[in-house]
C-alpha cells in the first residue's frame, strides 16, 4: 500500500483514479496529544513531504484558492491594506498563505520580491501537539503528517503557542484549531495535496520525503549555477526536520522571507511541561496563552505550587527571549 | 503564437516584454519553468514595473511605458554593431537584400510622403525597385546602398545605449546586460522566445513594438525554430478564434478581408488579392484566396451564390471607413449615430478607455442587448452606484434587455488557445436559470429578423431571406454542426486533378483540409484556415493523444492546430538553406533528399527543394520582411514615437505628438492631457488574482484580492504624503477615480530625457457589480485613441495626477 504513496502527487503525474481504501488509520499514529500510551504501529509509511521551490513560486494563489475549494472554507472578503497578501494573515477559514516581501539585496542593490507560500510545516517533532492537553485532537501519523482532530479539540489554543512557526488559529464561530492538513484525507486515498495539483509552476511538488530532498539537489545546483551563493534547503533539525519542506535562494537567512524562523525549536515552556506534571503544566501553558476560559477550569481544579509556578515563568521568559534572539 | 505553449520549454532564452506571463498567463509560464528547470533557460524582463515574473527572473531591466521601440532599435542596433547577427539566416530568409525605391527616407521622426493634414503617408516609395522580369530587385551581396539591410543600418544608427536611456529611462548598464544576453541568441544553436501580451498592443503604435521584436527574432534567426518565435499571449482562452472567425469590421474569416466601397463587384476585389510571386519561384500562399473565399460565401449562401452573381458578393457589405472598430462604433453612437447595440460578451463601460463617453454613449442608445453569463457593468450601466458609477437614472432612456448565457462548461464548442490549438471541450454541466447558449440566442433573434423580412420586404432583403440556415433544429444549432460548416465540404463530386476519372471528395463529404477547396463553387467551408478541424476522421479537436516523439513539445495528435496541424509557422526556416537544421539537438524538419521529413507538418510543400522555395509563403516574396513596404500605416521600419500623453517629449521631434498617423477623433482631441497638468505616467494591467471583470464575481478570487489599488513607488508616496494602504484619488483629462494606495519598491522613478518620470500603475479588476468590493478601472483615465494599423486603444500609456483622499462613497452612503 505504501508504493501507492511513494511518488510526487502534483499537475504532472496523475494520481490513480480506481478508488483505494484509506491509507491512514488509527493504527498508523506515532503520536497522539496527551496519550502516554499509544500503541506503536505495526507498519511504517514512507514518509511524505511536500517541497515548496520560492524561487520556482509566482505568486499567483492557485494553491490558496485551490486549499479553500478543497477544505470548503469560508474566507472573508477583505480590504486592501496595501500588500499583495490576501486575506491579510493564515485563519480558520485560510490554511495557507503567500506572504509578499520586497527585499533589497545589500550585496546586489537588486529587488528582490520574496513570495513564501505559508502554513503548517508538518514538525517531524511537532509543538503543538506536545503542547496539546486535549487527548487525540492533534495526532502524528508515520508518514510524517500532522493533523488536528477537531471533535477533540478544546480550542484552548495552546497548540498556537507550542507552533514554532506561528500557523494554528482558532475558529471564532467554533472555537476549535485549523492549520493545514497536508491534505491528509487526499493523501489517503493515493491523491496529492491540494495546493501542488494546482501549483501551475511546480513551485510545490509532493512525494516521499527521500525523493523531496532529491529533488530539492537539484533545483539548488541550479540556483547555485544562477549565482544563489547561498541557495539550500530548509528542513530545520530543531523541530526535528519538517514534512513540508523550502528550497530558498538564501538559506543562510530564511527570515527575510517574512519572518520564516532561522532555528525554529519547540518553545521551552513546552518541553519543561513534558518533565512537569501535567496539570501543572497546563497552567503553566494557561500563563503563556492568555485568555482562555479553559486555563480557569483547569487551573481551578487542579493545585499549581509556588516552586512550580516560578520555574515555569522562568521557562516562559527563556522561552520569549529566545523567540526574540530568533 | 508563431510557436506553441508546449513549445517554450526549448528555449535557452525568455524575454518578457510588453506582457507578464506569470501574472496573466500563469499556467502557460508554467513551460517558462520547464525551460528554465530543464534547460538551464534564462528568464528577462523588461517592464515599468517589477512584476511577478520578475520575480523569478534572472534579469529585470525597468522601462518607461510606451518606449520599447526605442529599446529594441537600440537593442538590433548592439547586434549588428557587434556582428551578432544570424547571417545565413538573415540573408537567406529576410529581404535584407531587396533593393528600395530611391525616394524612400526618414527624417524629423517622419517617413516619407507625410500628409500633416491628412494624419497620412502618401506610401508610394516604400517599396521595392522592381526588375523588367516583373520581380523585385534584389542584391544578395548587401553592398547596394539602397538595399534593405544597409537602410536599416542607417535606420538604427541613431538609437545608442544613451539615447536608450535617455527615452526609456533604463540605465544603460542594464540596458547593455539585456543587449549582451539577447545577442548571444544570434548563434545557431541558441534560440529566444519572445512572450508578449497587451503590454504591447495598447499602444498608439502596438504593431510597430511587435514588428520591432519580429525583426530582431529574425536578425538572430530565431523564427521558425523550436524555443523560438513571437509568441503573442492572447488574453481571453478564445481571442484568438475570435480573429481567426474573423470578428473583426474589416475582416471576414480566416484573414480573408472585408470589401471596401471601390470593390464594386467581385473580379474588382479579386484583382487587388492576387498575390503574384515578387520572386522567382516562389509559393506566395494567397494567389489561393479566390478558393477560401468562394467557399466562404457557398457557406454563408449556399445555391444563392453563384458564379453569375458574383458568388452573391453584393450580399456583403462594403466597408466606407477602414474598419468600423470599437472605438468608432462608440464615437458614432456618442455622437447619436446608432440607435441600437447588441453586448454580446464584452463589457465596455471597464473595457475600453474614457468611461465617460462610454456611458455617455449608452445612453443615448433605444435600446441595448447584453448577452453574458454575468450582471456585467455594461448591462447596469444605467444604474446610480454613487461615486463608483455616477449616473443621472432618470435621465437614461436607454431599453436594456439582459440576455444571460452560458459558460463554457455549459456548452460544448471549441476554444482556439494562443498556440493556434483548437480545443475542444464537452458541456460538463447544464446551464444555470433561465441561461441559454449563445448560438440559442442569435438562432432566435435570425429566425424572427428573417421573419420580418419575408413579411415586410426591405431594402435589400436578400442577404436575410437566403441566408444558409440547413441545421437540423433551426432553433439551434449545434456546435458541431458549425465545426462541420467551418471544416467545409464537398457539394459535388470533387475529381482528382491528376486522374479526372477518380473521384476525390464526394458529394456532401467532409474535405480533408483547405488544401481541396476550390474556386467553382463546388466546395463550402466556413473558415478555410479551419479546414481539417472536423473532416471525415472526425472531430480532430478532440483528439487527446498526448505522445510527443522525443520530447519536442509538438504534440501532434493532441487537439488540432491551425493551419493543417502546424504546430510552429514557418518551421521550414528551422534548417538552414540546404535543408539542414540549423541545431541538429532542436530538429524540427530536414530535407532528405527528395522530401521534408521531422516532428511537424512542413510549412512549405512537402516535396520542394530547399533551395527553390522559401518558407515565409505566406509573403509574396518567399521571405521575411524586415522593411515591410507600404503594409503599416505609419511606416516600413519601426521608429520611437512618444505615447498620445507622454511626460516627455519626442527626441527625434519634439513637436510630434503620439502616432503621427493614428486617428484621432475631433472630440477626443481636446481631451489629452499635458504632463504640466497631469505629470504621472500611468499604465494598466491585470493581476493573478483575478481573470478581467469576471472574477470579482467569484468569492475565492474576492478574497485573494479583495479590492481595487493603485501601486506607486516609495519615493512619489513621500512627494505627496501618500500613506501607504491610505486613499488616494487619481485622476486625468477625462475621469477620476479613487483607490487604497499599495507603495511598493517594486515601482521606482526612471530618468527620462534628464528629469524623473513617476509611474503609477492600475489593475484593471474592478466595478460596481460582483462579490469583491466596489472599486474603478483603469479605463475611467485612459484616453479615447488607438493603434494607427488596428485601433487597439492606448490603454497601457497615459497621464494621470495623484493626491491623498477620503474613501469613496456608495449610493447608500452618500444619500
Amino acid at each position: 500500500m505504501a508504493n501507492t504513496m511513494d511518488s510526487p502527487r502534483t499537475a504532472v503525474s496523475n494520481p490513480p483514479v480506481q478508488p483505494m481504501e484509506t491509507n491512514l488509520t488509527q493504527r498508523d499514529l506515532i503520536r497522539r496529544s496527551a496519550t502516554s500510551e499509544l500503541p506503536q504501529p505495526e507498519r511504517q509509511l514512507t514518509p511524505v513531504a511536500k517541497l515548496i521551490d520560492v524561487s520556482k513560486c509566482i505568486g499567483c494563489k492557485a494553491c490558496q484558492s485551490a486549499c479553500v475549494e478543497w477544505n470548503d472554507t469560508n474566507p472573508a472578503i477583505g480590504e486592501n491594506v496595501g500588500v499583495y497578501t490576501n486575506p491579510h494573515d493564515l485563519s480558520a477559514d485560510m490554511f495557507t498563505l503567500m506572504r509578499f516581501t520586497e527585499w533589497v539585496n545589500p550585496e546586489t542593490d537588486n529587488l528582490e520580491w520574496l513570495i513564501r507560500k505559508d502554513g503548517c510545516m508538518h514538525c517531524a517533532d511537532p509543538g503543538c501537539l506536545k503542547a496539546c492537553p486535549s487527548p487525540g485532537a492533534i495526532v502524528q501519523y508515520s508518514n510524517g503528517i500532522v493533523d488536528f482532530v477537531h471533535e477533540n479539540c478544546i480550542g484552548c489554543g495552546y497548540c498556537v503557542k507550542g507552533c514554532p512557526f506561528n500557523i494554528p488559529r482558532i475558529s471564532k464561530t467554533d472555537h476549535r484549531a485549523y492549520k493545514c492538513t497536508l491534505c491528509s484525507d487526499r493523501v489517503a486515498v493515493g491523491q496529492g495535496p491540494a495546493c501542488a495539483k494546482a501549483c501551475p509552476t511546480q513551485a510545490i511538488v509532493f512525494g516521499t520525503k527521500e525523493d523531496m530532498k532529491k529533488h530539492a539537489e537539484g533545483r539548488i545546483a541550479d540556483l547555485k549555477s544562477r549565482g544563489y551563493a547561498n541557495a539550500g534547503l530548509y528542513d530545520p533539525p530543531g523541530v526535528g526536520g519538517t514534512h513540508v519542506m523550502y528550497v530558498l535562494h538564501h538559506n543562510d537567512k530564511p527570515h527575510i522571507y517574512a519572518d520564516l524562523p532561522d532555528n525554529p525549536a519547540i518553545s521551552a515552556v513546552v518541553q519543561t511541561w513534558k518533565g512537569a506534571t501535567k496539570y501543572a503544566g497546563l497552567a503553566v501553558m494557561g500563563l503563556a496563552a492568555a485568555g482562555t476560559i479553559l486555563h480557569g477550569l483547569f487551573a481551578k481544579a487542579n493545585r499549581v505550587s509556588k516552586h512550580e509556578e516560578q520555574e515555569a515563568q522562568e521557562a516562559v521568559d527563556h522561552a520569549d527571549k529566545r523567540e526574540e534572539d530568533a | 503564437m508563431t510557436n506553441a505553449w508546449t513549445d517554450i520549454k526549448n528555449t535557452d532564452l525568455v524575454v518578457v516584454m510588453g506582457g507578464n506571463a506569470a501574472e496573466a498567463h500563469p499556467c502557460g509560464f508554467k513551460w517558462v519553468t520547464e525551460a528554465k528547470a530543464h534547460r538551464g533557460a534564462k528568464l528577462i524582463v523588461v517592464d515599468p514595473r517589477y512584476t511577478r515574473t520578475a520575480s523569478v527572473s534572472d534579469y529585470y531591466a525597468p522601462i518607461r511605458q510606451g518606449s520599447d521601440i526605442a529599446f529594441l532599435n537600440g537593442v538590433m542596433k548592439y547586434c549588428i554593431d557587434n556582428g551578432k547577427v544570424q547571417w545565413e539566416y538573415m540573408k537567406a530568409f529576410t529581404n535584407a537584400s531587396f533593393i528600395v525605391k530611391d525616394g524612400f527616407g526618414y527624417k524629423d521622426g517622419l517617413f516619407t510622403g507625410y500628409d500633416e493634414e491628412k494624419r497620412d503617408y502618401d506610401k508610394s516609395t516604400w517599396d521595392y525597385v522592381m526588375g523588367d522580369d516583373g520581380f523585385a530587385v534584389t542584391d544578395p551581396t548587401l553592398e547596394h546602398p539602397r538595399c534593405v539591410w544597409n537602410l536599416l543600418k542607417e535606420h538604427l544608427a541613431p538609437y545608442t545605449p544613451e539615447l536608450v536611456e535617455q527615452v526609456c529611462g533604463t540605465p544603460k548598464e542594464k540596458f547593455l546586460k539585456v543587449a549582451e544576453m539577447i545577442s548571444e541568441c544570434s548563434k545557431p544553436t541558441k534560440t529566444m522566445t519572445s512572450m508578449y501580451a497587451l503590454g504591447w498592443t495598447q499602444h498608439s503604435k502596438g504593431s510597430q513594438n511587435i514588428r520591432a521584436m519580429a525583426m530582431l527574432q529574425l536578425i538572430l534567426g530565431n523564427i521558425g525554430v523550436r524555443g523560438g518565435g513571437m509568441n503573442a499571449l492572447r488574453g481571453h482562452s478564445n481571442i484568438q478564434g475570435l480573429t481567426d472567425l474573423g470578428l473583426m469590421s474589416h475582416l471576414l474569416t480566416g484573414y480573408l478581408t472585408m470589401p471596401t466601397e471601390k470593390d464594386t463587384d467581385f473580379e474588382t476585389y479579386m484583382s487587388t488579392r492576387q498575390f503574384k510571386p515578387l520572386r522567382p519561384g516562389q509559393t506566395s500562399y494567397w494567389q489561393n484566396y479566390k478558393k477560401f473565399m468562394v467557399s466562404f460565401q457557398k457557406a454563408m449562401w449556399g445555391d444563392a451564390a453563384t458564379a453569375e452573381n458574383g458568388w452573391a458578393f453584393n450580399y456583403i457589405p462594403k466597408l466606407d471607413v477602414p474598419a468600423y472598430d470599437v472605438l468608432r462604433m462608440f464615437e458614432l453612437m456618442n455622437s447619436g449615430k446608432v440607435n441600437g447595440y447588441i453586448c454580446q460578451g464584452f463589457n465596455p463601460i471597464l473595457a475600453f478607455p474614457n468611461r465617460a463617453k462610454i456611458t455617455s454613449s449608452l445612453s443615448k442608445l433605444k435600446f441595448m442587448v447584453t448577452m453574458d453569463p454575468l450582471e456585467t457593468e455594461t448591462s447596469r450601466f444605467w444604474e446610480n452606484h454613487g461615486d463608483f458609477n455616477d449616473v443621472d437614472t432618470a435621465s437614461i432612456n436607454t431599453e436594456v434587455f439582459q440576455l444571460p448565457s452560458t459558460c463554457f462548461a455549459e456548452e460544448d464548442g471549441s476554444l482556439t488557445n494562443s498556440g493556434r490549438w483548437l480545443q475542444w471541450h464537452w458541456q460538463a454541466s447544464s446551464p444555470p436559470g433561465e441561461a441559454k447558449h449563445d448560438s440559442w440566442i442569435i438562432a432566435q433573434i435570425f429566425l424572427r429578423m428573417r421573419e420580418l423580412y419575408r413579411k415586410e420586404g426591405g431594402a435589400f432583403p436578400d442577404p436575410i431571406l437566403n441566408l444558409s440556415w440547413a441545421y437540423e433544429d433551426e432553433n439551434e444549432p449545434t456546435a458541431e454542426e458549425l465545426a462541420k460548416e467551418i471544416n467545409g465540404r464537398a457539394l459535388s463530386d470533387l475529381m482528382d486533378p491528376t486522374d479526372p476519372s477518380k473521384v476525390l471528395v464526394a458529394a456532401g463529404k467532409q474535405v480533408v483540409n483547405f488544401s481541396q477547396l476550390r474556386d467553382d463553387g463546388s466546395t463550402m467551408a466556413g473558415c478555410w484556415i479551419y479546414s481539417g478541424c472536423w473532416n471525415e476522421q472526425g472531430n480532430n479537436m478532440g483528439r487527446r493523444d498526448n505522445h510527443d516523439p522525443d520530447d519536442t513539445g509538438a504534440y501532434l495528435g493532441w487537439t488540432f492546430a491551425w493551419p493543417l496541424n502546424r504546430r510552429t509557422l514557418y518551421n521550414r526556416a528551422s534548417a538552414d538553406i540546404n535543408g539542414k537544421p540549423w541545431d541538429p539537438t532542436r530538429k524540427l524538419l530536414e530535407w532528405d533528399g527528395s522530401k521534408w521529413t521531422g516532428y511537424d507538418v512542413p510549412d512549405i510543400s512537402p516535396t520542394a527543394k530547399p533551395q527553390d522555395v522559401g518558407p515565409f509563403i505566406m509573403n509574396q516574396e518567399g521571405v521575411s520582411r524586415l522593411f515591410a513596404r507600404g503594409m503599416m500605416r505609419d511606416g516600413p521600419f519601426p521608429a520611437h514615437m512618444e505615447p498620445f500623453e507622454s511626460p516627455v517629449e519626442n527626441v527625434f521631434n519634439r513637436k510630434m505628438r503620439g502616432n503621427p498617423v493614428a486617428r484621432v477623433f475631433k472630440s477626443d482631441a481636446g481631451q489629452l492631457g499635458t504632463s504640466a497638468e497631469f505629470p504621472y505616467a500611468a499604465t494598466s494591467y491585470r493581476l493573478t488574482e483575478h481573470f478581467h471583470y469576471w472574477t470579482k464575481h467569484n468569492r475565492v478570487n474576492s478574497a485573494l484580492q479583495p479590492e481595487f489599488f493603485v501601486e506607486i513607488s516609495e519615493e512619489l508616496a513621500a512627494e505627496k504624503k501618500i500613506e501607504h494602504g491610505g486613499w488616494v484619488r487619481v485622476w486625468s483629462k477625462r475621469g477620476s477615480i479613487k483607490a487604497k494606495a499599495v507603495v511598493t519598491k517594486r515601482i521606482r522613478p526612471l530618468i527620462c530625457d534628464g528629469k524623473p518620470v513617476h509611474i503609477v500603475g492600475i489593475p484593471l479588476h474592478w466595478g460596481f457589480t460582483g462579490s469583491a468590493k466596489k472599486g474603478f478601472g483603469p479605463n475611467s483615465l485612459a484616453a479615447f485613441v488607438g493603434d494607427a494599423n488596428i485601433e487597439t486603444p492606448e490603454s497601457k500609456a497615459f497621464l494621470v495626477n495623484i493626491e491623498p483622499s477620503t474613501a469613496p462613497k456608495d449610493k447608500e452612503a452618500s444619500v
